[in-house]
């Protein structure tokens, strides 16, 4: 068999091979892939072929794994990562808005990223910041009492800025 | 096994201990309602169709995933069980296409089937209905995502009767889908375009890609001449879809339909698995005097063909180089025979008959091109689509004339006729090699060891003072089982022949889908097909492939002997590792 290579590092691979000396190593898999993640934000294509060819675990199962769980990322961040609040105050207040509004802006999804690498898009909980509700955070910048209304605005000040 | 006494819908029987409701409720007559299950894979008891009411249980139990236990009082209908499984069929429908009328299952469609027989007559809702595109990607096999009822039976059937793994359940929610990894083109995964998702699909969302439209334009244009060629397996199951018993063995009839249909010559492929059996046993013998690269492995499926270029390719030098039968007609007939006839090769139309649904990526393959550049095969049709064109014509096939193939590239020995079955290709090579190897005729032709249908099997042949080991292995399972064992050394195998599909070409991925309530893949259906094989077969004055007085000729006029340079470069192909790579 061709030698794969294995681009993700030394410390998964340790991992891989701890858990491949276990009872059932296959039971591993969310574990492995959770070490991918914080370790490259995201799981790609890349990343499952290989954590499959060196676990021996089929591609379309890591792949149903990967999709299932809405922790895994299955883009990389944006240089903007953008996250919507979802706690019971921001809600209230319209945040469930303010998301849909980022959505149709950006042409994304929860958990996407724009083409060309500037937004990505996340839901978080509560933040703990309720009085400020709804709140949206931009990387580690807080923005408070944000409404749908502000969102196209706030996205063009920061493509203009990137110009 | 002591046996457990229950009571099914007011009727007392003694069941084995072991059996699920739904099984035991067969041995009363009682058939429950099902979706999701089929016998031959896990149990997955999504759909919930097949809902029975157990005394003082509090919800209705899934037949097909509950054992019996001593005592259990079962009811299979009431108005609230029918209720309840109308109200899934509902469900399932109001997330499904209206298109009955325009799609390809219509008329032999498990949940159309079911949602007319449960009595689901009105539509109430129109709600939000999932929407994808359907991916076309691969010669073989379409995917029709939106018509997916996320019964999982394609995702089983890859995994635990091919070994493939290419198919899961992606996503969740309203947003699940059936697909490759990472919802990938079919034509970029490990898929072997094998089509037993197409078989077992109780919808439209997998079938074949479809050929029937170039094949109408091709006949319909007067400067080509266009040629068929049927494979072993289509003569015994084509008269399923004309309500024949299965087994009803219709070579005639089939080439007088194909002749009404328009084409102007109607070969047979076993002419070509006459050749590749001359090759191969020449193959075989060659490798037993120097000893390497044994055991040899047969060539002639392509799923299985490409399974091993994905998922074996170190196995590669074990293979036999000989072509398919279909490619070995094809390039006869767009080299030889378009020498002999004086017929342009350019304007040679041919089409394939198979069971299969790989033979339509085989027929892509580069390696299976003529020297002008056109592929040697133009179109595979599977069984199913035949069978469509037949209809689509108005040609009563039952009532037809029988009439024989055109030579020479029409007869064949009756070792080619048992190619389409399990254990086959074996025998007929068998005929061949025993007398290459003592220089005798063999006096008894049956080599019966090899006669089932079971997945995996090993015998051992005596030949002269040789003793060889032989195993057959049909579904790719049962392939990894073998090569594992091949590889791991504990036992010397010389002859392996392994083919993708379950019972071999009569279970492949084009083979007419079963009347309703019946399931697919049946072994007994397989079995009864190919014995009609055995039958043709014992009938023929020619059984072995070597004496067929056709392949004799081309030798004298064309290829000299078997694996002369000639027959290299026409009959003799070379595989390669594919991406991505299987995982064993
Ligand atoms: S898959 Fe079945 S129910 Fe769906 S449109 Fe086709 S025939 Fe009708
Ligand atoms: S064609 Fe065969 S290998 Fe490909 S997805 Fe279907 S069952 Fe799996
Ligand atoms: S594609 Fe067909 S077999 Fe597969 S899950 Fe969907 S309905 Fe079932």
């Amino acid at each position: 068999m061709m030698e794969t290579k294995i681009h993700i590092d030394k410390d998964i691979k340790a991992f891989m091979d701890e858990c491949l000396q276990r009872d059932n190593p296959k039971s591993y898999l969310i574990a492995v892939l959770h070490k991918v993640q914080k370790k490259f934000g995201y799981l790609s294509p890349e990343h499952m072929d290989q954590v499959a060819q060196y676990m021996q675990i089929p591609t379309s199962t890591i792949s149903g794994v990967a999709t299932f769980y809405h922790f895994f990322r299955l883009q990389p961040r944006g240089k903007y990562a953008i996250s919507v609040c979802m706690g019971t105050a921001c809600f209230v207040k319209g945040a469930d808005k303010v998301l849909e509004s980022f959505k149709t802006e950006l042409g994304i999804d929860i958990g996407e990223t724009t083409q060309d690498g500037l937004f990505s898009l996340e839901n978080s909980r509560c933040l703990g910041v309720c009085a400020l509700a709804p709140v949206v955070t931009v990387n580690d910048k807080v923005y408070s009492n944000v409404n749908e209304k502000q969102v196209p605005d706030l996205i063009n000040r920061v493509r203009s800025e990137e110009e | 096994m002591k046996k457990v006494k229950i009571t099914i819908d007011d009727k007392e029987i003694a069941v084995a201990p072991d059996i699920t409701i739904m099984q035991a409720a067969e041995q009363l007559g009682i058939k429950i309602p099902r979706l999701c299950y089929h016998p031959d894979l896990s149990l997955e008891g999504a759909c919930r169709v097949c809902i029975v009411n157990v005394e003082g249980w509090r919800t209705f139990a899934a037949s097909c995933a509950t054992r019996v236990s001593e005592g259990m009082k079962i009811q299979t209908n009431s108005p609230e069980i029918r209720q309840a499984r109308r109200d899934l069929i509902e469900l399932i429908l109001d997330n499904h296409p209206r298109e009955c009328q325009l799609c390809e299952r219509d008329g032999n469609c498990e949940l159309q089937n079911l949602a007319y027989s449960l009595g689901v007559r009105e539509r109430l809702f129109e709600g939000r209905r999932k929407r994808h595109d359907i991916e076309r990607s691969s010669p073989s096999v379409i995917r029709d995502a939106e018509k997916c009822i996320l019964c999982r039976r394609c995702v089983r059937v890859c995994a635990e009767v091919q070994g493939v793994f290419n198919l899961s359940q992606l996503y969740r929610g309203f947003n699940t889908v059936v697909a490759p990894a990472y919802e990938g083109p079919m034509n970029d995964s490990v898929c072997i375009a094998c089509g037993q998702c197409v078989n077992v699909c109780p919808v439209a969302s997998f079938l074949e890609n479809r050929s029937t439209d170039k094949v109408w334009e091709a006949l319909a244009d007067p400067d080509k001449h266009v040629v068929a060629q049927i494979a072993p397996s289509i003569r015994a199951a084509i008269g399923e879809g004309f309500n024949q018993p299965a087994g009803t063995a219709m070579t005639g009839q089939t080439v007088t339909a194909l002749r009404r249909l328009g084409f102007d010559a109607v070969f047979d492929t076993n002419f070509g698995a006459d050749m590749t059996i001359v090759e191969e046993a020449h193959e075989l013998v060659l490798r037993l005097e120097k000893n390497e690269h044994l055991p040899l492995l047969t060539s002639c499926s392509s799923g299985w063909i490409k399974f091993l270029e994905h998922f074996y390719p170190e196995m590669i030098p074990n293979a036999s180089s000989c072509k398919s039968p279909m490619s070995i007609v094809s390039t006869l007939l767009k080299t030889h025979y378009a020498e002999k006839q004086k017929i342009d090769p350019e304007k040679i139309y041919m089409v394939a008959i198979m069971p299969c649904v790989a033979k339509k990526f085989e027929a892509e393959r580069p390696e299976h091109r003529t020297d002008f550049g056109a592929p040697y095969t133009d179109a595979v049709l599977t069984t199913r689509e035949l069978i469509w064109m037949i209809k689509a014509y108005g040609i009563d096939i039952t009532n037809l004339p029988e009439e024989d193939f055109d030579t020479p590239l029409g007869f064949s020995s009756g070792a080619a006729d048992i190619f389409g079955t399990t254990g086959g290709v074996m025998e007929a090579a068998l005929r061949t090699a025993a007398e290459n190897l003592t220089g005798k005729p063999l006096d008894n032709l049956d080599f019966t060891g090899v006669r089932k249908t079971e997945g995996l099997r090993e015998a051992s042949i005596k030949i002269g003072d040789k003793e060889l080991n032989v195993a057959v292995a049909n579904g790719l399972t049962h392939a990894k089982e073998i090569l594992d064992k091949v590889k791991s050394g504990k036992k010397t195998f010389h002859l392996v022949e392994l083919m993708a599909c379950p019972g071999g070409c009569m279970g492949g991925g084009g083979q007419p889908y079963p009347p309703y309530g019946h399931h697919v893949l049946d072994r007994e259906v397989l079995k009864i097909r190919g014995e009609a094989l055995y039958h043709i077969d014992a009938k023929k004055q020619v059984r072995k492939s070597h004496e067929n007085p056709f392949v004799k000729k081309i030798y004298q006029q064309l290829l000299k002997t078997p694996g002369s340079d000639k027959a290299h470069k026409l009959l003799h192909t070379s595989y390669h590792a594919r991406e991505p790579r299987g995982i064993k």
